[in-house]
Formats: C-alpha cells, structure tokens, sequence
C-alpha cells in the first residue's frame, strides 16, 4: 500500500466524519464526547465553555464581597447558598470542558495568565448591599437569556450542565428581584440604594450579550454548528423587554431616557450602548479587572500547598486524587 | 420567648457557637485553594447558619439577638471565633468543634428539651463536618512536610481554646466529663493517625475565666462583629 492510497483513504474517511457530523448538527442530535467532531468546533467550544466557568467562579468574588454584612441572617443564608451555586456552575463547566480534552488545571491557568477570559460585568465593584439584589435580578436575569437558548447546545455535555444551571440562575434571579423589592418598598435611604445600584448595573448588564452583531467575531460559525442559537442583538432585545415591567413593577426606573414601546416592532427601543467603555473594560480597563484576577491568583497560590498536600496523601495512600 | 428559661442559656450559647462559625467560613468565599472546597465550606457555613437561626428563634427574635447585642452578650466559644488563618488552621478549628458538636448533639437528640428536635436534624450534618474536618486533618497532616509542619502548628495553636467546650451549660442533661473523655479520644486518634503530635499545652487560656461562654472574648471578634452588624444597625427598624 502506497502513502497516496493512505492519503486518500484518509481523506475520505475525513469527509465521512464531516458529512456524519454536519448531518447529525442539522438533526438537532448531540454531539457527545467520544464521537467525532472538527477541531475547530472543539476549539470553540472549549473557549466558550471556559470563558462561562471563569465567569462563574470569579462572579463569586463581587457577591462574597457581602455575605460577611448581609443585614439579616435570612439574607445571609439565601446569598452564601447563592455564591456556592456560582462554585457549583464552575464545577460543572470545567467538568463540560473535561469531556473535550482540556483539564480544569489547564484552563485555570490560562485564566490566571490572563489568556482567557471571563465576563466583563464582573469587573464592576458591589458597592452597596442593593448591588447583591441588582446583580441577582439583572446579571443572573441576562445569563438566564443568554443560556436558555444554549441549553439545546449540539454539544451534549454543554446543553445538559446549561439545564441544571439555568433552573438555578432562575432561583438567583427571583431572589435578586425580591431583595430589590424588599428595598424600594423599604425606607427612602434603601428606596434609593436600590434606584442607584440598578442605575450602575442596567448599561454594564446590556452589555453582557456581547458586541452588536456586526463586529461579533465568533456568532456566524457557532451559530451554524448550533452552539448557538440567537444574535447577541436578538438576546438583548428580549432582555429589555423582560426587563422593562419588572422594573416598572419594582417601583425603579432604568437610567435610559430613550426607553420606549415601539408598537411597530412590538419591542422596547432602547438607547446607545456605550461601546467604548465596553471595549475598554473587557481590554482590562475596567474598575475591578486587576483586583478580581489578582484574588483569584493569590487564591490559587495561596491553595497551592493544601493541593500538593492532597496529591502526596494520594499517592501515599493510593486514593484517587480530589 | 419560646421555650422554658432552663435550656434559654445553653440554646444562646450554642446558637452564637453557629452563627460565629458559620461567619468565619462565610470569610472564605472566593479564596478556597480548590473549587471543591469553596460548595465543602459553604456547605459547613449554611448548615451552621440553619443550626444558628434554629437555636436563636428558641431564645427570641434571630436579627435582633444576632445584629443588636454587643460583644460582651455573645455567649460563643472562643474558638469559634479565631481568624481562619490558613486552611490548616480552618480545618483544625472545625475538627475540634465538630467534633465537639457531634458528640453533644447526639447526647441532646436522645433527650427530651426543646433543642431535642435541632439536634436530630444537626447531628446528621455536624457528622459530615467531623468526616469533612477529618478527612483534611489526615491529609494536611500526613501529605507534604509543609502541609504537616502547618497542620500541627495550627492543632497547636488551638488547643487552648478546647478546654472551654466542656464547661456545663445550664438546663443540659449532659455528664460534661465524660464528653470531654469521648472527645480526647476521638480527636487524639484522628492526630495520631493523620501522623501529628498531639499538643502537650494547656487547654484553657490562664485568663480563661469561664471565656467566651461568659461573654469574655479574644480581641479579633469585635472586628468581626463590627463588620456583621453595621449595615443591619445603619438602618434601625429596616426591613430587608
Ligand atoms: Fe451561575
Ligand atoms: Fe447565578
């Protein structure tokens, strides 16, 4: 057998694959771990299931900011258990991201190295307790509609974790609402922290789709291998018409003066995004970029020890490792 | 006031016992050396946290007992109070009450007090805490050098604020010594076998005084409750 011959077998065998794939994506069957896939879908997905798991785990840093003076021990129960969802959605992730090959400890490290990213929107500091009922209401309410729809991911893993972490973000999201409605109906000075909080998180949260769909840099191919599934602007849109009778029944109002109904479209218009200070924040401009990323490196460092001692104990002991 | 006045005093102290704990372990959000540990602590911290509100609601109004006494009122443990220090020091703080709360839990849960019922339910978590609590003190203590030279430090460095768990608590049907000697022996055998040195120091302080049990605390809780309390007590009569 000559190397040609190979080569085109090879070949051939390749577009089988591809053509299985392609027909299995346009099925609306999953793609589980062990069969075959393209390496740029792979790719992607890794990269978009790190960016989701980094988030998770470094959104627990501007909520923890508040569990050690939450006013009530029923707020502080209902946070702590929140904060410890977040730690669980990370496991869950990096566990996704396991099935294709790339360890947690890899990805961590990219993390650390600032070679990967995780969501802007947690580069914005938690200054007041309203800020923990703000985020729960918007943050969680914008990640619930961006990942519904990734709940019928093609990639099998992916679309499963996304199931059981939107019924939780749900659970995040109304307990966010309550709290900032226990505020605006509370006294004028907490009616006013909430009014503020919303004031500094509603712009930061529309952002969290991403870009407009124009300068999206991965939307069209992952939209096509159905990882995706709506427009960054699509997503957006449907968040602002959620959020507009939530707020209005919440007693606040969103810091927009273009905020309107559009009969005509039968959606909410709504006014600029900023882009600048999106693009900047998300190039590390942003008011806690060094300080989240910092934390979790001293975390990590700080860690090092108890996870080297749990290495050699296993080895000793002949345990599987932790 | 919902119980008999008898068992107010022990619910108090044990109740604080939880919710200054719970606090601490609130403390590592963010910061755990692994992933699983962040939902292993948070887990300890809400299950402490129930126990907290369960226990206060006996003696009155949980915000009010929590948010509004001062200091010298709280009835804690010492020990639940230490800084987390390091991992090593969080672990050996938790063997040491868990181990405690394990053993007077299921004393209290075959009784017949308005705690009877709280101490069923906790006696289930408060034994994962003790496996938990366990699990890391062989770890730590029998992995690296380091690990070890850390763990027995910390074992170390606590052991005078175990003396204190033994004193009786009123309205309680507990035989207090003999909770002390199941407790040696269990925590005895857990250092042994995780390879450390069971500490030779004093297990009360030369000021004890009865301690934190008599609202006699160690200077870094005041801190502690500074920080607790201040948003709750910024906003008298708020509801939340
Ligand atoms: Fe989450
Ligand atoms: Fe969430």
């Amino acid at each position: 057998m000559t190397a040609v011959t190979t080569d085109t077998q090879e070949a051939e065998a390749q577009a089988a694959h591809e053509a299985a794939f392609d027909a299995a994506v346009a099925a609306e069957e999953r793609i589980e771990p062990r069969d075959w896939m393209p390496d740029a879908y792979r790719a992607s997905l890794v990269r978009q299931i790190a960016q989701h798991a980094h988030s998770e785990i470094i959104g627990m840093q501007p909520e923890a900011n508040w569990i050690t003076r939450a006013p009530t021990l029923r707020r502080k129960a209902i946070l702590m258990a929140k904060v410890q969802d977040e730690a669980g959605h990370g496991l869950y992730l990096y566990s996704a991201a396991e099935t294709l090959g790339t360890s947690r400890d890899e990805l961590l490290d990219k993390l650390h190295a600032g070679r990967q990213k995780y969501s802007s929107i947690f580069n914005y500091p938690t200054l007041t307790w309203a800020d923990v009922g703000a985020i729960g209401w918007l943050v969680d309410g914008a990640a619930i509609t961006n990942q519904v729809p990734l709940c019928r991911c093609s990639y099998g893993p992916y679309a499963r974790a996304m199931v059981r972490i939107c019924k939780e973000e749900s659970f995040h999201q109304r307990q966010g609402y309550e709290s900032l409605l226990a505020l605006s109906k509370g006294t004028p000075e907490q009616h006013a922290m909430a009014q503020d909080a919303v004031d500094r998180w509603w712009w930061p949260s529309l952002m969290m789709f991403g870009p407009p769909d124009g300068e999206s840099a991965h939307s069209a191919q992952s939209m096509a291998w159905k990882i995706k599934r709506h427009s960054n602007d699509e997503l957006r849109q449907r968040f602002v018409d959620i959020c507009v009778p939530q707020a209005q029944a919440l007693g606040l109002t969103l810091p927009d003066p273009d905020l309107r109904w559009n009969e005509e479209r039968g959606h909410y218009d709504f006014g600029p995004i900023d882009w600048t200070e999106f693009w900047d924040v998300l190039k590390g401009n942003g008011p806690c970029n060094e300080q989240r990323l910092d934390r979790r490196r001293q975390a990590h460092e700080e860690g090092a020890w108890v996870r080297e001692a749990a290495a050699a104990y296993a080895a000793k002991h002949g345990e599987a490792r932790a | 006031m919902t119980t008999a006045p008898t068992t107010h005093a022990a619910a108090l102290a044990l109740g604080d016992d939880a919710l200054v704990l719970s606090h601490r372990l609130g403390e590592w959000a963010g910061n755990a050396p692994v992933l699983e540990e962040e939902v292993a602590l948070a887990n300890i911290a809400l299950d402490l946290l129930g126990q907290a509100r369960v226990l206060l609601s006996l003696v009155g109004d949980e915000d009010e007992l929590a948010y509004l006494r001062e200091e010298r009122s709280f009835r804690n443990l010492q020990l639940v109070e230490q800084p987390n220090g390091d991992f090593a020091h969080t672990l050996a703080r938790q063997l040491y009450f868990s181990t405690y709360q394990r053993l007077l839990y299921r004393e209290l849960a075959t009784g017949d007090t308005p705690l009877t019922g709280l101490a069923a339910k906790a006696v289930k978590e408060v034994a994962y805490h003790q496996d938990h609590a366990e699990h890391w003190t062989l770890r730590l203590g029998d992995g690296t050098p380091e690990s070890h030279r850390r763990m027995q430090q910390a074992c170390e460095a606590l052991w005078r604020y175990t003396g204190e768990m033994f004193q009786p608590l009123d309205g309680l049907d507990i035989d207090w010594p003999q909770l002390e000697a199941d407790w040696l022996t269990s925590v005895t055998g857990v250092l042994e076998r995780a390879t450390l040195t069971v500490p030779e120091g004093p297990r009360t302080g030369a000021w004890a005084a009865g301690a934190g049990r008599q609202g006699l605390h160690t200077e870094p809780f005041g801190r502690m409750l500074a920080e607790m309390q201040h948003l709750h007590r910024s906003h008298p009569g708020a509801t939340w």
